[in-house]
C-alpha cells in the first residue's frame, strides 16, 4: 500500500463540537491517548450556533423541578419513542454536567441569589435551561475546547474522514484527507468515538451549516451498523423566511420564552387555535396567562407558543397554506409588543437577545425591539442516528461509539429545545469513559491496508473525471430541492416512493461529478465527496418514512394524519444489507420499568 | 438590484497569485459570501474560501472585503458600491494558504500559552459557586469572542512588525482578560503578561477595536485594563522595595 502519513491514538474522536470534545476530555482524563478529528477549524463546530441554552433540572429558579419531570417532559416530547434509558441517563446526570462546565470557567446567566439561572423553553415544565443570553452553544464550546487544549489530546484541524477501517468486526481506525494539502491521513485506534452532529445539507431551507452532511451517520452505516429512527427530522418553527439569501438562519426559542408571540396576518395569536389533547393541562388557554407565565409567574401555565417544535411548525405551515401567512411566506413573531408590558423593553430584549437584535438588524435591517420578525420552519436536527447502548453509547459494531446528534434515542420522535446541549455533554462524557475503558482492553487491531486503498481510490475518482463532469454542487442542490419537496415536514406515500426514484436518479449523477485543480483546499472536491453522506442518510430518512405509516413527533404523514398506538411499540432500523441495499427492519421498545412507568403516568 | 456585479477575487497559493474578476447576479439581501458561493458554484469549484454558519457566529469567513476586514457573511452588498469591482483579500497578517484561506495557527498555539482557568473552592458545599451578574457581565462581554481573528489581523504589531513572537495579540489580550476578571479565578497571570504575552506592545491605537464583529471593547475594556493590572502587580514601587526585603 502507498505510505499514508499514520497516526495511532487509543481512541479516536471524529467531530469536536460539544459531543466530540466532551468524549475526548473524558477519554484523555482517564489516561488513553486520544486524537480528536475536526473538519473545520478547532471551536467553529455546529454547537456554537446554539443559542437558547441547555436543559438541566438544577431546580435553581424553580424548586418543583427534579429529574422526573425533566424525563417524564424529555418522553412526552418524544412520544414515548424515546430510548428510555437514555432519557433517564440525561435528566438524572444534566445537572452535574452543567455545574462541571462552571467548574472548568463557563460564566452563565445568574440568579439573583449568584446561582446559574434558567430560561423558559418549549415543552419544558419549568425554567431549565442555563444559558449566555443567547449564545449559550458559544459559551458552552469555547469553554470545552479552552478546558480541552491542556490535555494533551492531539487535534487534527480541518481533516474529513471518509471511512471507518476494520478489522474482523471490530473498529481498526479511520482513513480521510486534511483540506490544507488534501494528502491522505490514516487513523489506527482501539476505539472510535462518532460526534459528527446532523444530516441539515440534505435540505434545502435549514439552519445547519455546511458541515453537516451526514458524515457520521454514512460513516457507520457503511461500517455495517444499525442507524435508528431515521424518519424523525425536526423542523424548527422558527428561522427567517426573508430576505433569500438568510432563509433558514435560526431565530431562537428564547424569543418566545421571554414573551415573543406568534401571529397570522389577520393579528390572530393562532397557537390557541390548536393545543394537542396531552398538553392542555399545562397550557395557558388566555393571552394573560401565558404572559404571567413568561414574566416567572410559577401559578400560571405556559403560553401555546411554547408547545413542542413539531406542533408550533406544522400550526405555522397550516396557517399559510391556509393564505394567512406573512408576506415572505411565513408567519410573523413579535418581541416588541413587550413594551405595552415592561418598561425599557427595547433595552431589554437586546439584553437578553442580542444575537437575534443583530441578526435581524444586519442581515434584513428589521428592528426587533420596534416590528414584528417573519419566521417559517427550517430543517434544524435529527432526532435518529446511530443506534446505541443506553450506557456506554457503543453501536452495533464492536469499538464504534456515537454520542450527540448523529446517535439515536434519547430524543424519540421529536427533542426537546434544550435538551440538544445537555445530551451532546451527558453521552459526550459516557462515550468518552466507555470507549477509553474498551480501548484499555483491547490490542491494536491490524490495519488491512487494502481497506484504505480502495477508500483513496474512491476519494480521487472525481478528479479523474475532470470538468467535463457534472459539477458537484448542482448535484447538491438538486438533492436538498428534492428532499425538501418530497420527504418534508409533510409528507406522503407518493412522494416519498417518487423521492425514491429521484435518489437513485441523483446517485447515478453524483458516481459522474468531476472536478478540476488540484487537491489543495478544493471545496469542489470536498463537495464531491460529500455526496455519498447526503444520499445515504436521504436513503435512510426516506425509507424510514416510507415504513412509518403514521404521524409522531417530527414525523407527519398526510396520509396517515394521527398517531397510531401500534407504532409506538417499536423504532425503525436500517442497515445496508449484504448486497448492499438498505435493509429496513423494526425494533421492539424494551418495556420501561416499573418506577419510570410511574413517573411518567405521575407527571401526565 | 437584480443586477450583475464584478468580484475581485484574489486567486493564489502559499507563495504568489492574482486577482481573478468574477461577474455574477446579485439579489435582494445578498451578503458577500453568498457571491463568493455563487461565484464557486458556477466558475469556480475550487475556490477555497472557509465558512461555517453563515449567521456571524462561528467567526471562519474573515477576509478584507475593498480592503476592510470584515466577515463575508454579515456583509450585505447594499452597504458596496456595485458599480466597481468589489475586491475580496484574504488576512494578510497571517501566511496565506490558498485563495481566501490563511494559515491561523498561529492564533490557536498562542492561546495554549496562556495560562488556563483556575477557579476558587467551591463557595457551596454541594461544589457550586456564587457569584452575582454584574461581575460576571463585565467577562460575558470578553466571551462574546467568535474568534474570527480580524482583531489579530489589523493589530500592526502582528500584520507590520510581525511580532509574534513578543504579542500574542488583541483576542488572545481579551481571552487573558476574561481570565484575570472571572470572577473565581485565582491564576497569576501578570509576569507573562509582561513578559510572555508581550502586553507592553500594544500601543492603544484601537484598530482592533474598530473590526471586532462582535463590538467588543478590546482595547479600552480589556487591553488597558491589563496594562494597569501589570503596573499595579509589578512596578508599584511600595510593593517593589517590600519585594526587596522579603
Amino acid at each position: 500500500m502507498p505510505e499514508y502519513q499514520t497516526h495511532v491514538h487509543d481512541v479516536l474522536v471524529i467531530g469536536a463540537g460539544g459531543a466530540g470534545l466532551r468524549a475526548a476530555i473524558e477519554a484523555s482524563a482517564s489516561g488513553v491517548s486520544v486524537g480528536l478529528v475536526c473538519k473545520s477549524l478547532l471551536g467553529k463546530a455546529h454547537t456554537v450556533m446554539a443559542e437558547g441554552g441547555i436543559a438541566a433540572a438544577l431546580a435553581n429558579v424553580d424548586d418543583r423541578d427534579s429529574w422526573q419531570v425533566h424525563f417524564a417532559d424529555t418522553m412526552r416530547g418524544g412520544q414515548y419513542v424515546n430510548n428510555w434509558r437514555m432519557a433517564e441517563l440525561h435528566a438524572k446526570e444534566a445537572p452535574d454536567r452543567v455545574r462541571e462546565l462552571e467548574a472548568w470557567g463557563a460564566l452563565f446567566d445568574r440568579t439573583a441569589d449568584g446561582r446559574i439561572l434558567q430560561r423558559n423553553f418549549g415543552g419544558h415544565r419549568y425554567p431549565r435551561l442555563a444559558h449566555v443570553g443567547d449564545r449559550t452553544g458559544l459559551e458552552m464550546i469555547r469553554t470545552l475546547q479552552d478546558h480541552g487544549i491542556h490535555m494533551g489530546i492531539d487535534v487534527h484541524m480541518e481533516c474529513t474522514i471518509v471511512q471507518l477501517l476494520k478489522s474482523g468486526d471490530r473498529i481498526a481506525g479511520a482513513f480521510g484527507y486534511e483540506r490544507e494539502r488534501g494528502r491522505f491521513k490514516l487513523f489506527r485506534a482501539k476505539a472510535v468515538v462518532l460526534a459528527t452532529g446532523g444530516v441539515g445539507r440534505a435540505y434545502k431551507i435549514t439552519s445547519n451549516s455546511w458541515e453537516y452532511t451526514g458524515d457520521g451517520h454514512t460513516l457507520a452505516y457503511d461500517a455495517g451498523a444499525d442507524l435508528m429512527d431515521m424518519e424523525f427530522v425536526q423542523f424548527h418553527p422558527t428561522g427567517m423566511v426573508w430576505p433569500p439569501s438568510v432563509r433558514g438562519i435560526l431565530v431562537t426559542e428564547g424569543v418566545r420564552g421571554e414573551g415573543g408571540v406568534l401571529k397570522n396576518s389577520l393579528g390572530r395569536r393562532f397557537m390557541f387555535d390548536d393545543i394537542p389533547e396531552n398538553y392542555r393541562p399545562q397550557t395557558a388557554d388566555n393571552e394573560e396567562e401565558g404572559w404571567r407565565y413568561t414574566q416567572g409567574d410559577k401559578s400560571a401555565r405556559r403560553p401555546p407558543e411554547l408547545l413542542t417544535r413539531d406542533h408550533v411548525s406544522r400550526c405555522i405551515v397550516r396557517e399559510i397554506k391556509e393564505g394567512r401567512g406573512s408576506p415572505h411566506g411565513g408567519v410573523f413573531l413579535d418581541i416588541s409588543w413587550i413594551k405595552a408590558r415592561i418598561p425599557h423593553a427595547a433595552e431589554h430584549i437586546k439584553k437578553k437577545l442580542p444575537s437575534m437584535y443583530h441578526q435581524f438588524k444586519q442581515l434584513a435591517d428589521i428592528d426587533i425591539t420596534q416590528e414584528a420578525m417573519e419566521v417559517g420552519p427550517t430543517t434544524h436536527y435529527i432526532m435518529g442516528g446511530v443506534r446505541v447502548d443506553a450506557d456506554t453509547q457503543m453501536s452495533t459494531v464492536s469499538g464504534l461509539f456515537a454520542a450527540g446528534e448523529c446517535a439515536a434515542g434519547i430524543n424519540g420522535a421529536n427533542r426537546l429545545g434544550g435538551n440538544s446541549l445537555s445530551d451532546l455533554l451527558v453521552f459526550g462524557k459516557r462515550a468518552g469513559e466507555f470507549a477509553a475503558k474498551y480501548a484499555v482492553g483491547q490490542k491494536a487491531a491490524d490495519v488491512d491496508g487494502s481497506q484504505a486503498d480502495a477508500a483513496a481510490r474512491r476519494a480521487l475518482e472525481p478528479f479523474e473525471r475532470g470538468t467535463s463532469g457534472e459539477g458537484p454542487y448542482q448535484v447538491q442542490y438538486a438533492l436538498q430541492d428534492m428532499m425538501q419537496d418530497l420527504v418534508g415536514i409533510v409528507r406522503n406515500e407518493g412522494e416519498m416512493k417518487r423521492a425514491l426514484d429521484c435518489l437513485r436518479t441523483l446517485r447515478a449523477r453524483a458516481a459522474r461529478v468531476g472536478i478540476g485543480g488540484h487537491r489543495e483546499y478544493n471545496p469542489g472536491w470536498h463537495s464531491a465527496l460529500d455526496l455519498h453522506n447526503l444520499l445515504t442518510v436521504s436513503e435512510a430518512i426516506t425509507l424510514s418514512a416510507i415504513e412509518r405509516k403514521e404521524s409522531r413527533g417530527g414525523h407527519f404523514r398526510e396520509d396517515y394524519p394521527d398517531k397510531d398506538p401500534a407504532f409506538a411499540t417499536f423504532n425503525i432500523v436500517t442497515r445496508k444489507s449484504r448486497d448492499g441495499s438498505t435493509e429496513v427492519s423494526r425494533a421492539a421498545i424494551p418495556p420501561m420499568p416499573q418506577e419510570l412507568k410511574k413517573v411518567v403516568e405521575e407527571m401526565k | 438590484m437584480g443586477q450583475t456585479a464584478t468580484f475581485r477575487i484574489w486567486r493564489g497559493n502559499g507563495h504568489e497569485g492574482t486577482f481573478t474578476d468574477y461577474a455574477t447576479e446579485v439579489t435582494e439581501g445578498m451578503v458577500v459570501l453568498d457571491a463568493v458561493h455563487q461565484i464557486q458554484a458556477h466558475q469556480a469549484h475550487d475556490l477555497a474560501v472557509r465558512w461555517n454558519c453563515k449567521a456571524g457566529k462561528c467567526g471562519s469567513c474573515s477576509a478584507e472585503v475593498n480592503g476592510h476586514p470584515r466577515l463575508m457573511c454579515m456583509t450585505r452588498l447594499n452597504q458596496l458600491n456595485l458599480a466597481k469591482p468589489v475586491t475580496i483579500e484574504p488576512m494578510k497578517a497571517f501566511p496565506p494558504i490558498k485563495d481566501l484561506v490563511t494559515d491561523v495557527s498561529f492564533n490557536f498555539r498562542a492561546k495554549k500559552s496562556i495560562k488556563p482557568f483556575k477557579p476558587r473552592p467551591p463557595d457551596a458545599p454541594d461544589g457550586t459557586w456564587r457569584m452575582a451578574q454584574a461581575d460576571v457581565e463585565r467577562v460575558q462581554e470578553f466571551r462574546k469572542c467568535i474568534e474570527c481573528f480580524l482583531c489579530q489581523d489589523v493589530c500592526h504589531v502582528l500584520r507590520d512588525h510581525r511580532l509574534f513572537d513578543e504579542f500574542v495579540g488583541p483576542r488572545h489580550m481579551i481571552y487573558a482578560a476574561a481570565l484575570e476578571m472571572h470572577p473565581l479565578d485565582v491564576e497569576q497571570r501578570a509576569r507573562d503578561l509582561k513578559d510572555a504575552y508581550g502586553v507592553g506592545f500594544c500601543n492603544i491605537t484601537k484598530c482592533c477595536t474598530k473590526v471586532c464583529p462582535e463590538g467588543i471593547g478590546i482595547t479600552d475594556n480589556a487591553i488597558i485594563p491589563l496594562k494597569e493590572r501589570v503596573i499595579d502587580q509589578l512596578y508599584d514601587p511600595v510593593v517593589k522595595l517590600l519585594r526587596m526585603f522579603r
